[in-house]
């Protein structure tokens, strides 16, 4: 019963979804009050429908109903609880009711946070969201029914796969989820303004925040999904420029350089159409990357679904959003022109060349991506575009990105003189070029790669710690200087200083890690980067849903022991899928990363030895750029909107901070 | 008016810049990149260039798997049914390979005529055919004798213990 009441109130769902994506439109463009009231009271309706929806899918889980098709094939009795909850979104249906659970969550959020929003503006935003919604809706209950019975019920079911049985994975899909559908939000503000064609400083007031959190969110769900692979798929890789990894890197690209340009539109009123065009974008790379995830098109982990038509609906959907969006936009775009002047020299200058270089830098990713998949469609053969063109593209346009974070910030708007900013910066400029300098040399590893890599590192922090400090001046006491100073100025500060730290991990993680396969009997041992790992043996232990064969490996440091790792080999009898666990030692300074390979006889085993210095920073530092974010969304002037909005003249972040390095 | 020109300017030489770089950039790192895929019958054609890293798929053949006693090395044969290709490895086999099994290795072909892997990739499913050999499997099957080796594990393959 209680799955046909979650597939029921799916129905019910999308019916409020046509109702809320209609009836306020119209009621907007004929200046209906009460049909654009519809829109709030629908939009919490359908959240309702499809979260209870959602719960009789838990349920399903919980109490283990393998008549129901999907619960069959990803768990099982033996399945612990923890992990049935989570194997809601451990495949293709439940992923997809995740994302409208997701979606409706945001439209909720959306109706609750915009009582100040004009009547009809507020309800374009949430029609446009219900349309979105309904697309989803319709798409599942066509293509990819949670809730399809399967007669006779088996007895078990075929478990959860192997490799999302793990609390990374638990937590990694609805983060990535939070912000891949949260870019809906800055999508519908888009369309809405386009609609009412009225885009004003509140619009992009209104707009900024949102944005920010769900960039946060996509921030945090991209790190927890490079966190999951480091430890699950023992290769110790953090980052595969995995055609599904770039599904999500490409929206948060753009999401980058949407927040900056907002900043633009927000402060200075310029840039408005470009920023209406990349909020569109944002989202279209959402439906993109679900398109490539779920249409089976690239073949991966992620890409459960085989079925074309899936593909086609997604496909034909992706289409009409990203058509219908741009369409609007070619027909409305001039009415949202204008903006205060600027001279070459300006914040406005560097943070057009920020987001040319992030829109360049998502266009090389993406033709990376598909350009295998357009080849192979076009019957031209078999290829694949694999890391090195990545990484031969992507290096030399962040470089240029990193090095703008230190004078960016710093620049006045309007205009500037290279002069005074030469002046304020020439210390740190040279000091981070010094110690990167000295960086390399300590630990030869010399590669210009790496000493530019450390330079604009170390200069990222040097800038932003300076402009932080002459944001302070004048100030007494450095913790009531930082409290005094706006929220979304510490969090850009934050946020910048993350990007530092990640480039500085990324950048000694990839030239200083070493590896090594080795063949270890008991007793055996190899010495790798001054760490002895002694393999001490194999010993066998039951899991509640599999066996694993686990080592003991004992590290040293001269004489001193430093850990002792169990590494595992896991079978999962269910699915017949052998699983390597790594084991890691943790630090601030380094990791040590051992992994079982296959045994070989007379006791002996493959081992797999990693030595990775730094690699925390390579979560340490999105770490701080999202809390950076959610900071900057903290910010006072969008919790008091209204009055902010009647005291019409913005408080300009960049001309204060102009005036405080001035003055100091 | 002045200003809005100059602006106009600013911004069309900023997205000029950009878009000629980055095009250029893709241009030299393409080409170099591109990795093609070659089936065991197409090298053994002498199709395949030589001195450049190509990626071949096939069948693991059944029993020709040869691990060497004191170190890591390991030889395998890799089959599309009709013509078998030799590979040599160092390293730690992926979780799921063995015999029978789908796989794809990446490296060069060597003046012996066996294909150095550098990478060895199988796929986490027991299900999972790389697209690439599931292709070159029916080519080399060529009259249609062999069945279609991908199964499909969704929709009636829900339940119960086999």
């Amino acid at each position: 019963m209680i799955p046909e009441l979650g597939h029921f109130a799916l129905i019910i769902a999308l019916g409020v979804a046509v109702i809320q994506g209609v009836v306020p439109l119209l009621g907007a463009q004929r200046g209906v009050p009460e049909w654009m009231a519809v829109a709030v009271t629908a939009s919490r309706a359908q959240f309702l429908f499809v979260l209870l929806a959602y719960a009789c899918l838990t349920y399903a889980f919980v109490a283990k109903d393998f008549s129901v098709a999907y619960v069959a094939q990803n768990a099982n009795a033996d399945l612990p609880l923890f992990y049935r909850i989570s194997a809601v979104w451990g495949a293709h249906e439940g992923s997809m009711l995740l994302w409208t659970l997701t979606l409706a969550g945001w439209s909720v959020a959306v109706s609750m946070a915009s009582g100040a929003l004009p009547m009809a503006f507020r309800a374009r935003v949430l029609a446009t969201m219900g349309l979105i919604s309904c697309g989803f809706l319709l798409f599942m209950l066509l293509t990819s029914n949670p809730f399809e019975r399967l007669l006779p019920a088996p007895q078990d079911g075929r478990d959860l796969n192997p490799l999302l049985q793990d609390p990374g994975m638990v937590i990694h899909p609805p983060m990535l989820y939070m912000g891949y559908v949260g870019l809906v939000v800055p999508f519908a503000f888009a369309v809405a303004a386009l609609l009412g064609g009225r885009l004003d400083a509140a619009w992009t007031r209104w707009t900024r925040p949102w944005t920010t959190v769900a960039w946060v969110f996509l921030t945090v769900g991209i790190t927890l999904g490079s966190w999951w692979a480091y430890n699950e798929l023992g290769w110790g890789g953090w980052w595969f420029w995995d055609p599904v990894e770039n599904a999500s890197f490409m929206p948060w690209l753009v999401a980058t350089a949407l927040m900056h340009s907002l900043a633009v539109s927000e402060q200075r009123g310029a840039f408005k159409a470009w920023t209406v065009l990349l909020a569109i974008f944002g989202f279209s790379l959402s439906l993109l990357g679900t398109f490539l995830v779920r249409s089976g098109v690239l073949v991966s982990v992620h890409a459960f679904a085989t079925d074309p038509a899936r593909g086609v609906f997604i496909l034909a959907f992706l289409a009409l959003v990203v058509g219908g969006a741009l369409t609007l936009f070619a027909w409305r775009a001039s009415v949202i022109s204008g903006g205060g002047s600027f001279r070459l020299m300006s914040r406005e200058t560097l943070l057009l060349i920020n987001n040319v270089l992030l829109v360049v830098a998502c266009a090389t990713v993406l033709l990376g991506t598909m350009y295998p998949l357009i080849i192979d469609a076009l019957g031209l053969g078999k290829i694949s575009v694999g890391p090195p063109y990545f990484d031969a593209v992507f290096a030399p346009l962040m470089l240029p990105l990193v090095f703008l974070i230190g004078i960016g910030p710093l620049t006045r708007w309007k205009g500037d003189h290279a002069s005074r900013l030469v002046q304020l910066l020439r210390i740190a400029f040279v000091a981070s070029l010094v110690a990167a300098g000295a960086i390399v040399v300590v630990t030869s590893g010399y590669s210009l790669l790496l000493l530019a890599a450390l330079a604009m590192a170390i200069w990222t922090l040097a800038s932003t710690a300076q402009g932080l400090i002459a944001r302070m001046r004048g100030k007494r006491g450095a913790w009531k200087g930082v409290r005094a100073l706006p929220r979304s100025f510490v969090g850009m500060t934050l946020a910048h200083l993350g990007v530092g730290v990640f480039i500085i991990g990324v950048a000694i993680t990839s030239t200083f890690s070493t590896e090594r396969d080795v063949r270890l009997g008991p007793g055996d041992s190899e010495t790798l980067a001054g760490y002895r790992f002694q393999f001490q043996g194999v010993g066998e232990f039951p899991g509640p849903n599999y066996v694993a064969r686990r080592a003991e490996v004992q590290v040293f440091r001269g004489e001193r022991r430093v850990a002792t790792l169990y590494p595992e080999k896991r079978r999962y009898p269910i699915q017949e899928q052998p699983m390597t666990e790594a084991a890691i030692d943790v630090g601030f300074t380094r990791d040590l990363y051992v992994a079982l390979g296959e045994p070989l006889g007379d006791g002996s085993w493959a081992v797999r030895l990693y030595y990775k210095p730094l690699i925390r920073w390579i979560w340490f530092g999105p770490a701080l750029m999202a809390l950076g974010g959610l900071l900057a969304a903290s910010d006072r002037r969008y919790r008091s909107g209204r009055r902010a909005e009647r005291a019409a003249p913005v408080t300009d972040t960049g001309g204060a901070l102009g005036a405080g390095v001035s003055g100091g | 008016m002045r200003a809005r020109r100059r602006q106009r300017l600013i911004f069309v030489g900023v997205v000029l810049a950009g878009v000629a770089v980055a095009t250029a950039l893709v241009l030299m790192a393409i080409g170099e990149n591109m990795l093609y895929f070659y089936s065991p019958s197409q090298i053994a054609a002498g199709e395949a260039p030589r001195g450049h890293d190509v990626r071949v798929g096939g069948l693991v053949v059944a029993g020709s798997v040869e691990r060497s006693s004191g170190s890591l090395d390991v030889r395998f044969d890799l089959t599309d049914t009709s013509a078998n290709v030799r590979v040599a490895y160092s390293g730690i086999l992926p979780d799921l390979f063995r015999e029978g099994q789908g796989i794809v290795a990446l490296g060069r072909i060597g003046d012996d005529g066996v294909f150095r892997a550098r990478e060895v990739l199988a796929k986490h499913d027991e299900n999972y055919m790389p697209p690439e050999v599931a292709e070159a499997l029916e080519l080399a099957a060529d009259g249609g004798t062999m069945p279609h080796p991908v199964k499909n594990s969704a929709g009636q393959g829900g339940g119960g213990k086999p």
